[in-house]
């Protein structure tokens, strides 16, 4: 069965989709790293700031956005899969509804989030 | 294209230099004589309206009556005719040589169940799945016949219908990398048997069917790809049916020691 | 009749999907936020995430719970993804892709209360 996932472009994409992990994993290591030095200290803190502007840093963490961004883009699209029927008023709602819905409301938080720190950073 | 000036031809067909060839390179297994299987490839003729279904009658017809595979209605509502058409599991009824044409198409049988021979898979674990599920109603309530038929509104039937469409061809199954990976896995049609069940507003099972939902060959195989509803070819939605009951089982899961009966609705 | 071991699959498929839930509608923007605006210096305040200030936020109640759900259940959701993703592709490790991969969430969990505790209130 080696290698049944290249045969077939729909297994393909599970596969990319499925490989954004790697990249949810490695960013949240990042951030725990990050914790860690915030507990270490100022010098400590600082330092992992600096690192974060590194030319390396800057660029994983591009990758880390379009991978994770297709993350978002594919969960969302898979919920007429996952999710169970969803009534309003009495009727089914369309895939293409709860789809919409869902990439709606991670532009929202998404913006919500950056609105928030904004604040708090003013 | 048919030519405008009129010819003589045999009755019904095109004349023979209009006659298109297509190759059909089929996998073949005679368990009696063969080690392993092995391809054979077929010039068919064949005209536009002809399914890949009759490409294959067409070789057994001309070419080798040895050649054994499963049909019937020949219009994609019995689901005997399930084949992979290259590399995709469809009903060979329903797919049509003009589509594939000038290229060569494969044609083996499904993935993922042992072959018996050439096109014919041994069905009997997929049997097997869909009587472990309990299909058939287990009322809610005890009921008599003096009591008469149940009333159901058409609002509760449409939370069932859908999965009553499943006619077996068990395409799912040779779509699905888990079953392909653990051939335990109760798998999507046998789940959609079992959603229909559950979803009947007559029914009162889910409990009783919950501890194969929850269990090792359970639903939790399942990782969503999501192939096994897109190739159904009556929409039945298997993996909705699946991944909706994972919900189910978590709350079994969880839940299970806060009710005498458990926690599964 | 045939008796069936229940899986425990659902506890490691919830943190999946809440970690599925959250890096789907926080991960692009808190990527973008913390690798890219703030270290080239583009549209936030210079100061946002100063030491002072992350301090603050993760003495914080709401700022602990934010840190430490973000980073332990991106973990667990990852692990889970990863470690099904291993067995797809042929690697059948078992119990030690099992220590590998929710090991790391474990650890990771562990780690980040461990520092959110000890920073304070």
């Amino acid at each position: 069965m080696g290698g049944w996932w290249k045969k077939n472009p729909f297994y393909v994409e599970y596969m990319v989709h499925e490989s954004t992990a790697l990249f949810v994993a490695a960013y949240a290591i990042t951030l725990l790293v990050g914790l860690v030095r915030l507990g270490q200290g100022e010098a400590a803190w600082n330092g992992w700031l600096e690192a974060m502007k590194s030319p390396l840093s800057i660029v994983a963490h591009l990758a880390f956005l379009v991978a994770i961004a297709y993350h978002a883009f594919t969960w969302f699209k898979l919920f007429p899969l996952t999710m169970p029927p969803i009534i309003v008023n009495g009727k089914k709602l369309e895939p293409e509804v709860v789809v919409g819905s869902g990439w709606t409301a991670a532009i929202l938080a998404a913006l919500a989030l950056l609105g928030i720190v904004w604040r708090i950073a003013a | 294209m048919v030519p405008l000036v009129k010819r003589q031809t045999r009755k019904g067909k095109h004349p023979m230099s209009e006659q298109k060839i297509i190759e059909i390179e089929v996998l073949r297994y005679k368990p009696e004589s063969d080690q392993a299987p092995h391809s054979e490839v077929y010039k068919v003729p064949f005209t536009d309206d002809m399914s890949v279904l009759q490409g294959v009658q067409y070789i057994k017809d001309n070419f080798d009556g040895s050649l054994t595979f499963r049909w019937s209605c020949r219009m994609a509502i019995c689901g005997s005719c399930g084949m992979m058409i290259n590399g995709i599991p469809k009903l060979s009824c329903e797919s049509f040589l003009r589509d594939y044409y000038p290229n060569r198409i494969t044609v083996e049988a499904l993935a993922n169940f042992p072959i018996e021979k050439d096109l014919v898979v041994d069905l009997s674990g997929f049997i097997e799945k869909l009587e472990a599920i309990q299909p058939y109603i287990i009322p809610k309530e005890p009921r008599t016949l003096e009591q008469g038929e149940y009333i159901q509104t058409p609002e509760q039937f449409s939370q069932y219908i859908q999965f009553t469409s499943c006619i077996n061809c068990t395409l799912c199954y040779a779509a699905c990398p888990q079953v392909g990976l653990n051939p335990d896995f109760i798998g999507p049609a046998a789940m959609a048997l079992l959603h229909r069940y559950n979803m009947d507003s007559r029914d009162g099972g889910q409990a009783q069917r919950m501890e194969l939902v929850a269990s090792e060959e359970g639903v939790y195989n399942c990782s969503a790809v999501g192939y096994c509803s897109e190739v159904c070819p009556k929409h039945v939605d298997p993996g909705n049916a699946v991944n909706v009951n994972k919900i189910n089982a978590a709350k079994d899961y969880f839940l299970r020691f806060l009710s005498p009966k458990g926690g599964a609705q | 009749m045939k008796t069936r071991k229940r899986s425990n699959a659902p506890i490691f498929w919830g943190l999946f999907g809440a970690g599925g839930m959250l890096a789907a509608l926080f991960g692009p923007m808190l990527v973008f936020i913390t690798g890219v605006a703030i270290p080239l210096g583009l549209l936030l305040p210079s100061g946002t995430m100063s030491y002072p200030k992350m301090l603050a936020f993760a003495q914080n109640f709401i700022g602990k719970g934010f840190i430490f759900v973000i980073i332990s259940l991106f973990l667990w959701h990852a692990a889970h993804r990863i470690f099904h993703s291993l067995h797809e592709i042929g690697i059948h490790a078992g119990f030690g892709a099992k220590l590998l991969t929710y090991g790391i969430a474990f650890i990771g969990t562990v780690v980040s209360a461990a520092v959110l505790l000890r920073v304070g209130f």
